[in-house]
């Protein structure tokens, strides 16, 4: 197996899991040089074993450098930090003496078309970043397809050289994730392997495979024994580990009930056997947190994650069939090229693969989902995927869909409203608060 | 232009039915709140065409042309609302064959929460038929539509009539 470099990210989760711990990141991005440093500076100093986060700004992400210029003259504040626009020594003083082998850093963007941040990403020295040709690509672009599989295949070729420079570079695919809510588990798996693969096959030996928590949390501890027995069959000669991301979709109102979801995705990570969390903020429901505030998510996430324990596949009560229609899924993607990103551009095509709600117009736009009277996410139809037969296909109305995006938001705020009641006036609620 | 494979339609809605042309702003990526109001509409038997998320203005307007729906809804939820729906309906309503397409707008307009009866008002005076805030629910939208005399659109696309 892999020897790590001395100081790289990738080492420092594998280190930290084998002793037993979570490792936590907070999603941080400023565009002011000295917030983004002090964002940095507070994690690290956070008391928990994090790694830090660079987010960087929607201007980048869609490549509107022109606009982005036109932000920064004006003083406009940007919503993350435009690493490809400061000059490298911006950057590598907001790194200086926070960024190192105890604390490494990670660079998020959400870009199809990747080049010029892998590009800065590469010169810089980091030696982490995050994405994927579809996951950048669906839910959030117009660019097509076919364009963001070829430019991320030549980004990850660029970064997969910084190696000869005695670094590992390190990718994680964002596949788990899919619009953040109702693309059933067996998909966010599918997407999240295939993506690994074709990081692997773009010459990377180190990434990391994504799981967002849904809407159950046995279904979603049934799905990351599933993802790690996938990455065992698919990935077995390179470094992996996988990393659980706090719900993602509508999130509860209440702090409490934020709360609360964030101890549960802290404890389903820990479970399901993973090596990294991203978490969320009370806050995000209603602006961009603060640095405090991500302090403090960070804290609570490390704290509810210190009182379980990796439950192994044992931990999985009922096995409803995630792992085999992933495996069928993966297995007819392969079938139809060798190059992972070729196999994936043709599944789309064909309808092998069906992101339910995507608009995206490359996505075939045929499957549903819904959220069931026991909350676990089930296909309402799985257009022409090679899965199924799948029980009860049924039409999903507006009411339908509406209902099943806030299904999490609703569950949690109804709980916890319900706690604060009966709590004493004055004490500061919080304890168990946990949700099945 | 097409949209995505979520605008075929679902069914009951012949070519006569009413045609919604559903779309977001450019600089909007959120596609929950299109995707509730395509199934929604669909739901009333509204045909919809839904543009998805970042829709450059010139494939919105194409797109009018082309399909000559009885109505268009813009939805976006970005806070940038009034400002890219500003520059919107001056490209519209700018083009002769949309002049007389009923368009509307709603959702979070600005980043501050609460509707705001000024800027609401300039949307209108600008071009929009209605303006729907946050706090608008959908029957609202419904009844909009529902209230749009027979449309010249239908009458024009049953005579084959002209594009842009």
């Amino acid at each position: 197996m892999l020897t790590y470099p001395p100081s790289s990210f990738a080492g420092y989760v594998d280190s930290a899991y084998r002793s037993g711990s979570l490792i936590v990141q907070p999603r941080m991005g400023f565009g002011d040089p000295e917030t983004m440093r002090r964002g940095l500076v507070e994690v690290r100093r956070s008391g928990v074993r994090a790694v830090g986060t660079i987010t960087l700004d929607s201007y980048t992400r869609t490549g509107d450098y022109e606009a982005l210029r036109r932000a920064l003259d004006d003083g406009v504040p940007l919503n993350g930090f435009p690493l490809v626009t400061y000059p490298h020594e911006v950057t590598a003083s907001v790194l200086e003496g926070v960024w190192d082998s105890e604390f490494p850093v990670q660079v998020r963007h959400g870009c199809p078309l990747p080049g010029d941040i892998f590009a800065a990403i590469s010169d810089l020295g980091l030696d982490a970043s995050e994405g994927g040709p579809v996951s950048y690509c669906l839910p959030y672009s117009r660019v097509p397809l076919e364009e963001s599989i070829a430019a991320w295949s030549r980004a990850c070729e660029r970064f997969a050289v910084t190696s000869e420079r005695g670094v590992l570079p390190h990718v994680e695919s964002f596949g788990g994730c899919m619009l953040g809510q109702l693309c059933p588990p067996s998909l966010l798996l599918t997407l999240t392997v295939l993506e690994g693969m074709f990081f692997r096959a773009h010459g990377l030996t180190s990434v990391s495979l994504s799981y967002a928590q849904q809407t159950h949390f046995e279904q979603d501890l049934e799905a990351l024994a599933a993802l790690r027995r996938l990455g065992e069959e698919f990935l077995p000669d390179i470094d992996w580990h996988t990393v659980v991301y706090a719900y993602m979709g509508v999130y509860p109102f209440e702090r409490l009930a934020a709360e609360a979801l964030l101890r549960d995705a802290a404890e389903l990570a820990v479970r399901g056997g993973a090596g990294r969390l991203l978490v969320k903020t009370p806050a995000e429901a209603h602006r961009i947190p603060t640095i405090a505030e991500n302090v403090r998510s960070l804290r609570l996430a490390a704290a509810a994650a210190a009182r379980v324990e990796n439950a192994g596949a044992a931990g999985v009560r009922r096995e409803t069939g995630i792992y085999e229609e992933a495996r069928a899924l993966i297995e007819a993607v392969l079938e139809l090229g060798e190059d992972p990103g070729t196999a994936l551009g043709r599944a789309f095509e064909r309808g092998l693969l069906d992101v339910p709600y995507c608009l995206h117009p490359d996505n075939p736009g045929r499957a549903r989902s819904y959220v069931d009277e026991t909350g676990r996410l089930r296909w309402a139809s799985v257009g022409a995927m090679p899965i199924g037969p799948v029980p009860g296909t049924r039409e999903i109305t507006g009411s339908d869909l509406l209902a099943s995006l806030y299904y999490v938001q609703r569950k949690y705020d109804r709980h916890a409203l319900r706690e604060v009641r009966v709590e004493p006036e004055g004490n500061e609620p919080g304890g168990d608060l946990t949700i099945r | 232009m097409t949209g995505s494979g979520l605008a075929r339609p679902t069914g009951s809605t012949g070519d006569e039915g009413m045609r919604v042309l559903l779309s977001s702003v450019p600089s909007d990526a959120h596609t929950w709140n299109l995707v509730f109001l395509q199934l929604a509409l669909e739901q009333a038997g509204i045909r919809v065409r839904n543009l998805g998320a970042c829709v450059p203005t010139a494939s919105l307007l194409d797109a009018a042309c082309d399909w000559q729906p009885d109505a268009v809804v813009i939805s976006t939820v970005n806070g940038h609302g009034y400002p890219d729906g500003r520059h919107l309906i001056g490209e519209f309503r700018a083009r002769p064959p949309l002049r007389s397409i009923p368009i509307v707008i709603g959702g979070k307009l600005g980043i501050a929460g609460a509707s705001d009866g000024h800027r609401i008002r300039e949307m209108v005076r600008l071009g929009f038929d209605a303006v729907f805030p946050d706090d608008a629910d959908f029957t609202e939208l419904e009844s909009f539509l529902r209230g749009l005399p027979a449309t010249t659109a239908r009458a024009m696309r049953s005579e084959g009539g002209p594009a842009c």
